[in-house]
């Protein structure tokens, strides 16, 4: 049996943002999913995700801001999904410092409705 | 001196002749006064249940568990223009008629009929037993006698609510008073974007809805969401609503909010600024012209959100930028309860758009969590034997005044009428 692959396969994203397939193990569909992730992973790991995407966010959103939300192409839905998942990471990273939401213990806020795509 | 005009007796408090004295949390550490809530309050008051939208087609249905009131019941669209809803309980031996995999889930979807999944009993949409199972082996049965049993119905600007009281003669138009006149006809129905979180709270109901009606804590509790010249500023200057209203048991706080957007980009996060979103929701929000009277009722120019109580435990928060918050407090003992908080938006017209709800979604539940685990280490507190039982509410806190007023006001009124205190 070969070992689990740590790298990803890479995910279509829109030409313009090939660069950003090593992040595709980001490209999660759920907040839930989004969510555990971030807590799942160590400040580095967060930081650099951040680092890497942030500076490409204004250039995502007007990419995103052409692409009409009841006809989107697969390679715009990852992007949204990296994207989503930068808003999630950036609490971690710019407002906590660290990736729990500070006092909040065993607390948990499950989504349990999110709209279709 | 304050900021924000306040009533000529000098405060909100006095100016609704709420008493100023401190208040006891008694009523949120007892078992039994929970029992005496459950009958006097959430057995007899309209309870918001969902919305008309998710009931589209006729057969569609959710089921919806009510530990409060001591029933599961199952709510459907009957008809084209009519709601029903039914305790969800088959007539044949008890079993629960609606539910999947596990029996204390909710459960929705579409369908033709009920059918029972023990011994195959069907039942119309409109409640009527359609079909029993060797009907020839009962004796004298008729069918006509054992239909669903009905729960009062009904919809208000789209929500739907029911009442377990079957006595109860108060239409949900006049329940709602004069807090639900001033904000009819906002556009509730074109904001079918709905994300729904639901957590199980460490704490009675009302401790969350207190927590959810000041934000005298805001400053101070959420500081490290605001950056840092922001926070300072915040905690510098309190908190101070623009004006409270309280009619019968319901109850509204008009807020603040010039961070939609903000006045200054550098008093946000950096995502805040690249996406144009936050707390406050996205930034460029439909705009829908002039809004309903009881929203932003003082005109005020720096206003950003009304908060709605709608006694017991439904909320509806309305932000400056059109989009709606909704809260609701299912109780499951006198120290736990069920929290749902749903964000409604417009239909994002692109991906930017869904990106700008997202952010305000995700703070929204940032946010909830240090709410949430606050409550907690505030139950546990106010149920151990310390000798601390009396705590001071200032003028911000007025809506926890009332609400622990009026839960008192309701189980008096319960104990008065005779009613039997056994639990539901």
């Amino acid at each position: 049996m070969s070992e689990p692959s740590v790298t990803p396969s890479p995910v279509d994203l829109p030409a313009a943002f090939a660069d950003l397939a090593p992040l595709s193990d980001w490209v999660l569909p759920s907040e839930r999913e989004r969510y555990d992730k971030r807590v799942a992973s160590t400040m580095a790991e967060l930081q650099s995700f951040y680092d890497v995407l942030m500076p490409r966010l204004e250039a995502a959103v007007a990419y995103l801001a052409e692409v009409p939300y009841d006809d989107m192409p697969d390679d715009a839905v990852n992007l949204l999904w990296m994207c989503c998942s930068l808003v999630t990471v950036s609490f971690a990273v710019e407002a906590w410092r660290q990736p729990r939401v500070p006092d909040s213990g065993a607390a948990s806020f499950n989504a349990v409705r999110e709209p279709a795509i | 001196m304050p900021h924000f005009a306040k009533p000529a007796e000098g405060s909100w408090t006095e100016h609704y002749g709420l008493g100023t004295e401190p208040t006891s949390y008694a009523d949120s550490t007892s078992p039994a006064f929970y029992e005496l809530e459950r009958r006097a309050i959430f057995g007899r008051t309209w309870l918001n249940v969902g919305r008309v939208e998710q009931l589209p087609r006729v057969g569609s249905f959710f089921t919806k568990e009510l530990d409060a009131a001591g029933t599961s019941i199952v709510v459907v669209r009957a008809a084209k223009d009519e709601i029903r809803a039914f305790h969800n309980i088959c007539r044949h031996r008890g079993n629960k008629l609606v539910w999947t995999d596990y029996p204390g889930e909710e459960s929705k979807g579409t369908c033709r009929q009920f059918t029972c999944k023990y011994h195959g009993w069907r039942y119309a949409l409109d409640g009527e037993l359609t079909f029993v199972q060797q009907e020839e082996e009962f004796f004298d049965l008729d069918k006509s006698d054992y239909p669903l049993a009905d729960v009062q119905c009904d919809v208000w600007e789209g929500f739907v609510f029911v009442h377990l009281d079957a006595s109860n003669t108060t239409p949900l138009v006049e329940y709602m008073g004069e807090t639900g006149a001033s904000l009819a006809g906002y556009p509730f129905g074109e904001m079918t974007q709905v994300h729904t979180y639901r957590a199980e709270i460490g704490s009675n109901w009302k401790l969350f809805i207190d927590a959810f009606t000041e934000f005298y804590h805001a400053p101070v509790l959420h500081v490290r969401q605001a950056v840092s010249d922001e926070a300072l500023k915040l905690q510098e200057h309190g908190y101070e609503a623009l004006a409270y209203k309280i009619n019968g048991p319901h109850g509204q706080v008009s807020s603040w909010g010039g961070m939609s957007p903000p006045k200054d980009l550098n008093m946000v996060k950096p995502i805040e600024r690249i996406l144009r979103s936050g707390l406050f929701g996205p930034w460029d929000g439909p705009d829908f012209g002039e809004l309903p009277p009881g929203v932003n009722p003082a005109k005020h120019k720096a206003w950003g959100v009304e908060s709605f109580l709608f006694f017991p435990n439904f909320m509806i928060l309305i932000w400056k930028p059109n989009w709606v918050l909704t809260y609701h407090y299912w109780p499951t003992s006198h120290n736990t309860h069920v929290f749902e908080g749903s964000c409604y938006f417009v239909p994002p017209k692109n991906g930017a758009e869904r990106l700008a709800q997202e952010l305000a979604v995700v703070t929204f539940k940032e946010y909830s969590l240090q709410d949430g685990n606050t409550l907690e280490a505030t139950q546990t507190m106010i149920e151990s034997n310390t000798p601390v039982k009396s705590f001071p509410l200032n003028d911000q806190e007025i809506m926890i005044r009332h609400l622990h007023r009026t839960v008192d006001e309701y189980v008096q009124a319960f104990q008065e009428s005779g009613a039997s205190p056994a639990s539901v």
